[in-house]
């Protein structure tokens, strides 16, 4: 007997066709799935009536798994197989993970993306991935009495295309069909937004188990546009527990730690967290496997004073992406609070201070996301007929290609919402090019030796032109998803050429906050050196033009005395060449520009007289 | 006769509506579809038609047009909870046969 939820008006599904849809909040801690049932977006709970479960994943010697809280148990005696955190390596090589030696995990380098060593194999942060979200779909199915038509799975705001192709293939390999990946900030801003219709701009501040993000949203009748995000990828409530971590061994004295002791205590760091929400102090014990005891108390003073740093490491982002939206603190009107640890009474009194108002709490942090993830599933599922409002996604890096000289020419600028289409056109730099190699790039910076290559590739079969003859548009599209394809077109011959945009795994999102800090520290470095690199460009191919036409011609058409002017100007343009100074070249260019105009002017005559020379008035066509 | 709610139901649909943020009540109906001929359709109701039979129950509203009353009098919508899964049941008395899954029917 199946049991029917209501419908929005005239949206009942025929018997057997219902549109399941959830949305999960694939977290670095914990995970949750939750469902529109009845017009109410719920999270769903396990047979325990537990709506977390720790992404925790536990690999066995037969190949079988623990997933949540079983796993979680076996965490400290079973540190090597019991996989914490996967989603901090989600699309990483091991060059990005600087902290791994501090890990308790054996890495395996593959190609593209870390591995860990465990019983049953080498596990991709995929595949571990994946197990947390069959259990949540299957968790979801039983729920909800059928089968699932499709998910939408949160993602940081600021997970590149290689985090996000990743997380979509953890999807596909538990059965699950994305229906869209969606940024956690937005997650949340649609659970609150929708729940207490309140338009206005709004920060979201969510400090997870291990990533921080802060997104400035504006929400105005009923529609969402994400105006800046920014954020620190390693950083959330993990990093708060390893603080607490490295102050008991420092006050029990403690020194080569073993692995399972290691994440004992480091349980405790974390259980010890838990409970300064609550409690002013809290006393803290274990026994290690070397029989060493430790017994502290923590206050929430020392807790407050050894975090310091981390609390303020959020507040720096958060500047940024209120300047990035052209914003000041005045004009938030609220702020969202988002993540477990958000909880912590210090995170709460620094952002209220930060923002100067009290955040907003109302919705249980935890389940927030999920909550709006949800909701949007039920709308791209079909189950609502208003549908009204619109999601509007940023990217986080402007996309670009190199053009000559190693520049780089941005197609789709930083913080444009997607999904995105943008053409530009280009042309030949020479005389019969029959191809064009493409390079794509990711970045703020104005030169590609800067930026991040993301791909390349080449059209080929240009009919033969004069330089600047052809015309090739070339088309940026980034998805809803956030993932770029790229396509360039010969508009005369129609030769086309594209790639989908799948980065190497392994972008440090570090990298993108380095990549946007050393951009604006270098902003006027970066103008100036593209005036040089656009003015040797322009002066190269002066002096080229120039040397072909002497060759040809030369000897025939000048004087001696206009030669060795001519051969003068370019000396004096190639010395300029070989500084630095844009200006001077420019300069050098201008002269021989004008040196060589009568010879230019000579040529054309000559060239035309060519072309008449033999023929009849009447053959012409005039 | 008339279409009933039990108390569970009600508190349940009552919530529902609340959070919803609008409605005026819940429509029930029937369909002609499904592998044992009829299915049910059980919606939020936003606005009422002329020719609606009114059933009140628990507080709640219930909204039915003509054609599927025939098929509905007498019945009473539960709210149950199997496993994992809850939602809402139809105690049907016209039903003479269901198919498995219990959202369709004959009679």
């Amino acid at each position: 007997m199946a049991l029917l939820q209501i419908a929005e008006p005239g949206m009942s599904a025929a018997p057997h066709q219902h549109r399941l849809a959830v949305g999960i909040d694939l977290g670095t801690t914990n995970s949750l799935v939750a469902t529109v049932r009845s017009g109410m977006s719920v999270v769903l709970h396990d047979e325990n009536g537990r709506a977390l479960l720790p992404s925790v994943v536990r690999y066995h010697a037969d190949g079988s798994t623990d997933v949540g809280y079983p796993a979680q148990a076996m965490q400290s005696s079973d540190p090597h197989n019991t996989i914490v955190s996967a989603k901090r390596f989600m699309g990483r090589g091991l060059r990005d993970l600087p902290d791994a030696g501090s890990l308790p995990y054996q890495f395996a380098d593959a190609p593209g993306m870390v591995q860990l060593k465990t019983v049953a194999g080498a596990k991709s942060p995929v595949e571990v991935s994946a197990e947390i979200l069959k259990v949540l779909r299957d968790r979801a199915e039983k729920s909800m009495g059928g089968e699932l038509v499709g998910a939408v799975i949160t993602v940081p705001a600021y997970f590149d295309d290689a985090q996000r192709q990743a997380t979509k293939d953890a999807a596909r390999l538990a059965g699950l069909n994305v229906l869209r990946l969606l940024n956690e900030p937005t997650a949340a801003a649609v659970a609150y937004g929708l729940d207490n219709a309140a338009e206005g701009v709004y920060a979201v501040y969510d400090l997870g188990g291990g990533t921080f993000d802060i997104s400035v949203l504006r929400l105005s009748k009923g529609v969402f546009e994400v105006l800046a995000t920014n954020g620190d990828s390693a950083l959330g409530g993990d990093d708060f527990d390893h603080r607490i971590y490295c102050w008991i061994l420092e006050q029990a004295k403690l020194s080569g730690i073993k692995p399972q002791d290691a994440r004992l205590l480091l349980t405790r760091a974390r259980e010890a967290k838990e409970d300064l929400t609550a409690h002013p102090e809290v006393r803290i014990t274990a026994v290690l496997s070397t029989g060493e005891m430790v017994d502290l108390t923590l206050s929430s003073e020392v807790f407050t004073e050894i975090t310091r740093s981390l609390v303020n490491k959020t507040l720096v982002p958060s500047k940024k992406a209120l300047r990035d939206a052209g914003l000041e603190v005045e004009d938030v009107k609220g702020v969202v609070m988002v993540g477990g640890s958000t909880r912590m009474s210090q995170i709460q009194h620094a952002v209220g201070e930060f923002f100067r108002q009290e955040p907003l709490n109302n919705l249980d942090p935890d389940k927030v996301v999920a909550l709006g993830a949800a909701i949007q599933a039920n709308v791209l599922a079909g189950n609502r007929s208003d549908d009204d409002w619109l999601l509007l996604d940023v990217i986080p890096l402007s996309l670009g290609i190199e053009t000559m000289g190693g520049l780089v020419e941005k197609i789709i600028q930083r913080n444009s919402t997607i999904p995105v289409a943008r053409a530009q056109e280009f042309t030949t730099f020479k005389d019969g090019q029959t191809a064009m190699s493409i390079h794509v790039v990711q970045g703020e910076r104005e030169l590609v030796s800067d930026c991040r290559s993301l791909a390349k590739f080449e059209l080929r079969g240009i009919p033969p032109m004069v330089a600047g003859g052809a015309r090739i548009r070339v088309t940026f599209q980034v998805d809803a998803d956030g993932l770029l394809s790229v396509s360039a077109r010969e508009k005369s011959s129609g030769v086309e050429a594209s790639v989908v945009v799948k980065p190497s795994y392994g972008l440090s999102d570090d990298e993108i906050t380095n990549m946007l800090r050393t951009s604006q520290e270098n902003a006027k470095a970066d103008m100036t050196a593209r005036a040089l690199r656009e003015q040797q460009v322009e002066a190269g191919r002066l002096i080229e033009a120039i040397e072909a036409a002497l060759h040809e011609n030369g000897d025939h058409l000048l004087s001696a005395a206009e030669r060795a002017e001519i051969d003068e100007g370019m000396a004096s343009l190639r010395s300029a060449l070989e500084g630095r100074d844009h200006l001077a070249i420019k300069e050098q260019t201008e002269r021989l520009n004008h040196i060589s105009e009568t010879f230019a002017a000579r040529r054309m005559d000559q060239s035309v007289q060519k072309a008449l020379t033999g023929h009849k008035l009447e053959e012409l066509e005039i | 006769m008339a279409v009933t709610l039990t108390e569970k139901a009600a508190t349940h649909i009552k919530n529902f509506i609340a959070k919803r943020g609008k409605g005026v009540g819940l429509r029930l109906g029937v369909r002609t579809n499904g592998c044992s001929g009829m299915s049910y359709t059980l919606e939020f109701a936003d606005e009422l038609n002329d020719t609606d039979s009114q059933f009140e129950s628990h507080g709640v509203k219930v909204l039915i047009d003509p054609k599927s009353l025939a098929y509905l009098d007498g019945t009473e919508l539960d709210f149950a909870r199997e496993g994992l899964n809850e939602g809402f049941k139809f105690n049907n008395p016209n039903a003479k046969n269901e198919c498995g899954c219990g959202e369709s029917f004959g009679v």
